[in-house]
């Protein structure tokens, strides 16, 4: 409704403004010829425009700005979001300096000098030492933002330590599968011609370390616990995009990726921070991947340890022990690894 | 020397004393010279005729797919009337919303603001400006255009196959562009889509061929690369560019039409989809990627130099004075020109790749910002002091400068693989390059068409229509894309046909509404342009020679359009092409033909 009164006012303005320049044009014919192409009034008009669209324009960005805060993601539920989000901020202090003065001298200059017929450009074709001074400038606050990034990235993307979980995150059209470890920590070998329906993730069974593997459709996370995710896919490229951990890696079949990362503040506290009980941490595919894509979403939890634990005994293992006896798939997979 | 040599032909050909040239004009038919065209001048209107209506459709497309975005439980009944079994009830069916988005990345980054850019305006400058009777070969110039017609047909075509167009995003990511399972579009959709880009990437190399080859030889006497207008540098790197990257593009097309019809695993591998493994092993969808970005990235400068070297002359020329630091603006191309190959990595941070190779695109990314801004500064040291004559044009060119900060100040933000991890394939991603590029490229194309409008058709556009052009396409521009930026920040992910799977999302559907608005707006701006031109063609007021008063040579050429440009010998040229306002003359301009003994008066050190 706003958005449409907004809109109302837009057209307006419009109108009005159209209706101006006809009224300037008219008083113009009255008060004598101008015969240049592009007159005195066209000079005045457009470069009143110029700073009426600079003041209007930076307003509506500002207002737009501090009211679209409720809609930008929470603070960062992993450790390393935390960097990544004060990266941003400083990107954005630097951003919105140049942006500023930059738009301001643009507009600023487009209105002061407008033609006049009285007046004469100013002839001023070089001057080296603002040449080099302004590419220097930029050098130096690059580097310096350079390698500030570097530092950061480098500090995400190090080797995971020894040790830490290991859950796989498998994505196919259209939803995501997760496994567990289990007590080895070791994720038993898979290998896409295993897949049937009842093993959607062709885990190979002949692969002790598969034994004690957990295949579950929700993902939950352990706040605390050093998490490193193995990412496969078995049709096309997905992406893994958890936004509020600011973790994302693609799935790519024929290629295991991994992601690295400590999730910090669980779905309860998040639900109080953002003053929203019904809110959930979620992960989304994140790279166009069918007619679908745009509903393939896994409901992530994260909660203490003590609590997960308890959660993921309650899961299935990939290959569910006592129920059917095994041999009778065992076989079937068996001939297709053969040849 | 063999371009003297070619000089000398054309001219003989052509001046002779008036004789000669008469009777060539005459054999002209209807389809000599509006069809099967070899004149630069008609060959580059063509461009721009067709360009035009590629951009209509793909607006409209967007304006369809916004709908969708804003109101998504809505039903428009005249989608169906437009669309049929595609809109069953009103509603866009998903995968024409992937096929709608797909096609319109596609005709605007390749037909529009590629082959319409540069086949229009190097096509119509370069003759002129370098002073050349027409293109180094007119053949092999009228083959680029037909190549690009047959491109644009065979991709329109494929909007109306049973199975629907492409529809796995312009980029075409295998597999899911590979194999028909995955997705409709990637059907005969797909087949003809890579048909028509094969057929585009031939008309951009024999064009880029040509303009390289004119600018290098066809110089009239006294044109020095020095005293080349910006248009003309800017033009020819990206030639350069286009030639040295559309070849790899091509390749990546021929390897993925392998895959999709022979049965190879270049891109495939370890598949299982359908309910079957598939036989492909070996292969590596990221090598697609790969080769895609390495012409992909160089593309977004193929789109954006033209856009600068026009809004460069056009700055100057309507400032009325010099543009400041010419050799700083031709240095900031080149260098900028060859980092565009050394970048393309940052397309693929979340790739999988090696972290340490991520780092090593970050840095050679974020230096693209150095001549990025030297460009920016240069432009606003333009303006400073001048005395500007507020055209149609020269307003688009001062947007496109406002463009080029905003989205390139984001593009910092992009390229640093730490930040990239979390907004990767986000809207802030559809907005940045939709300011920094899309919109940036289209202005320069606007600035471009409203100035040399009166050297293309003999006539002027209306400059009322063409205020309110620009006013009410400027603020929606920045009504769209601004905004988009903060939805991209609150994670939503591009290329969703709604945001209504994840609750945490409904909030946004605010932001959506207002977005549409915003592009139905901008969408109604451009039928203004379209009527000013379509009716300025036939009905505008007759232009004069020399409208802007400017110093280039295009302008010495007679208003009618010649065989060869002009009636008798070719102009020399005597000094650069910015001698604005230049202190001691009587006029504001002194053009590149005038040489300087006339100009005693402003003479300056150094100048005879
Ligand atoms: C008429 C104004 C325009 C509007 C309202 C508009 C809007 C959009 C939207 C909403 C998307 C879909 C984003 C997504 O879901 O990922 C999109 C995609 C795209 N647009 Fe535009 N756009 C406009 C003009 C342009 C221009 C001038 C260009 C030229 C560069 C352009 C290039 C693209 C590209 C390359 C894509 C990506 C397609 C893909 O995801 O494969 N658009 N546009
Ligand atoms: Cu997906
Ligand atoms: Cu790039």
């Amino acid at each position: 409704m706003i958005n449409l009164l907004i809109f109302v006012v837009v057209v307006l303005v419009i109108i009005v403004v159209v209706r101006v320049v006809r009224v300037m044009e008219l008083a113009t014919e009255l008060s004598g010829e101008d015969d240049s192409i592009i007159n005195r009034k066209d000079n005045r008009f457009n470069g009143a425009m110029m700073i009426i669209f600079l003041v209007l324009g930076v307003g509506a960005m500002v207002y737009f700005t501090l009211d679209a805060k409720k809609y930008l993601l929470p603070l960062s539920a992993s450790k390393h979001g935390v960097i990544i989000d004060k990266l941003l901020d400083v990107n954005w202090v630097l951003l919105v300096v140049v942006f500023l003065v930059t738009q301001f001298l643009l507009f600023y200059y487009a209105f002061r000098y407008h033609h006049r017929k009285e007046s004469k450009a100013y002839f001023y074709p070089i001057n080296h030492t603002l040449e080099v001074v302004w590419t220097i400038i930029p050098t130096i606050v690059l580097g310096g933002m350079i390698v500030y990034g570097l530092n950061v990235w480098n500090n995400i993307t190090k080797p995971a330590p020894k040790g830490a979980m290991l859950i796989e995150i498998y994505g196919k059209q259209f939803d995501w599968t997760v496994r567990y470890a289990g007590a080895d920590n070791i994720l038993g070998k898979s290998n896409f011609r295993l897949i049937t329906d009842d093993n959607p993730l062709g885990v190979d069974s002949t692969d002790k370390a598969s034994k004690d593997d957990i295949i579950a459709k929700e993902l939950h996370l352990p706040v605390g616990a050093k998490i490193l995710l193995k990412l496969h896919s078995r049709d096309v490229i997905h992406s893994a995009y958890l936004p509020h951990f600011r973790t994302q890696m693609n799935c790519v079949p024929g290629m295991t990726t991994e992601f690295f990362f400590e999730p910090t503040i669980t779905t309860r506290q998040m639900r109080e921070y953002t003053k929203n009980d019904k809110f959930d941490y979620v992960l989304l595919c994140n790279k166009i991947c069918g007619v679908a894509h745009y509903t393939m979403k896994m409901n992530v939890v994260a909660e203490e340890p003590e609590q997960f634990n308890k959660w993921v005994t309650g899961q299935s293992l990939v290959f569910p022990k006592p129920a059917a006896p095994a041999p009778a798939p065992e076989k079937a997979t068996a001939s297709i690894t053969k040849p | 020397m063999p371009n003297e040599i070619i000089k000398r032909s054309h001219d003989a050909h052509v001046s002779g004393n008036g004789h000669g040239h008469d009777e060539h004009e005459h054999h002209q038919t209807f389809w000599t010279k509006y069809v099967f065209s070899q004149d630069h001048k008609m060959i580059s209107k063509q461009f721009l005729i067709t360009a035009i209506l590629m951009a209509l459709l793909a607006m409209s497309m967007s304006t369809i797919f916004r709908l969708q975005l804003a109101w998504p439980d809505k039903h428009f009944p005249f989608l169906e009337t437009v669309l049929g079994k595609w809109a069953k009830d009103g509603r866009l069916d998903p995968s024409m919303y992937l096929a709608l988005i797909t096609i319109h990345g596609t005709i605007m980054v390749f037909f529009v603001l590629t082959g319409g850019l540069s086949g229009t305006f190097s096509n119509l400058l370069i003759p002129f400006q370098c002073g050349a009777r027409d293109m180094a070969s007119g053949f092999l110039n009228m083959l680029s255009y037909w190549f690009f017609f047959a491109s644009c047909t065979v991709m329109c075509a494929s909007l109306f196959l049973t199975t629907g167009p492409a529809s796995a995003g312009w980029t075409v990511y295998p597999p899911l562009s590979a194999l028909p399972q995955a997705i409709p579009g990637s059907g005969a959709g797909m087949t003809l889509w890579l048909v028509s880009m094969v057929l585009f990437i031939g008309s951009a190399l024999l064009g880029g061929i040509n303009y390289v080859v004119t600018v290098i030889n066809l110089r009239t006497k006294g044109m020095k690369m020095t005293r080349l207008p910006l248009t003309i540098w800017a033009f020819t790197i990206t030639a350069i560019l286009g030639i040295l990257s559309f070849p790899v593009l091509f390749a990546a097309a021929l390897l993925l039409l392998f895959d999709r019809s022979f049965g190879t695993s270049f891109y495939l591998s370890d598949i299982h989809i359908g309910g079957v493994p598939l036989e492909h092993v070996g292969g590596s969808p990221i090598l697609y990627q790969h080769l895609f970005w390495f012409l992909g990235h160089p593309e977004v400068y193929i789109v954006l130099l033209p856009a600068l070297g026009l809004a460069s002359e056009v700055i100057s020329t309507m400032s009325r004075k010099p543009i400041f630091g010419y050799k700083a603006m031709i240095g900031s191309m080149l260098v900028i020109a060859f980092l565009s190959f050394v970048v393309w990595g940052h397309h693929m941070f979340i790739t999988g790749m090696n972290p340490f190779l991520g780092s090593v695109f970050v840095f050679t990314t974020l230096l693209v910002a150095i001549p990025s801004a030297v460009k920016v500064f240069n432009y606003i040291a333009t303006l400073w002091k001048a005395n500007i004559v507020m055209s149609p044009a020269i307003l688009f060119a001062i947007g496109l400068v406002s463009f080029f900060i905003s989205g390139g100040l984001t593009g910092i933000i992009l390229g640093d693989s730490a930040l990239d991890i979390n907004i990767h394939d986000t809207y802030f991603v559809v907005a940045h390059f939709h300011i920094v590029m899309g919109s940036s490229a289209i202005f320069g194309m606007f600035a471009g068409i409203y100035h040399w409008f009166p050297r293309m058709y003999g006539r002027m556009m209306n400059k009322k229509a063409g205020y309110l052009h620009f006013w009410l396409t400027f603020l929606s521009v920045y009504g769209v894309f601004f905004p988009m930026h903060f939805i991209g920040l609150a994670g939503v992910p591009r290329r969703y046909y709604a945001n209504t799977s994840y609750e945490g999302f409904s909030g946004i559907i605010n932001i959506n509404e207002l977005i549409t608005m915003f592009a139905l707006l901008g969408a109604f701006a451009q039928l203004i342009f379209i009527a000013n031109f379509f009716y300025s063609i036939w009905r505008g007021k007759r232009a004069v020679q020399n409208p802007w008063k400017s110093n280039t040579i295009e302008w010495t050429a007679p208003v009618e359009h010649l065989h060869g440009n002009w009636p008798g010998e070719i102009p020399t040229v005597h000094r650069w092409a910015y001698d604005y306002s230049k202190p001691g003359h009587s006029d504001d301009f002194i053009p590149q033909t005038t040489p300087y003994s006339e100009t005693v008066s402003s003479n300056l050190p150094g100048e005879e």
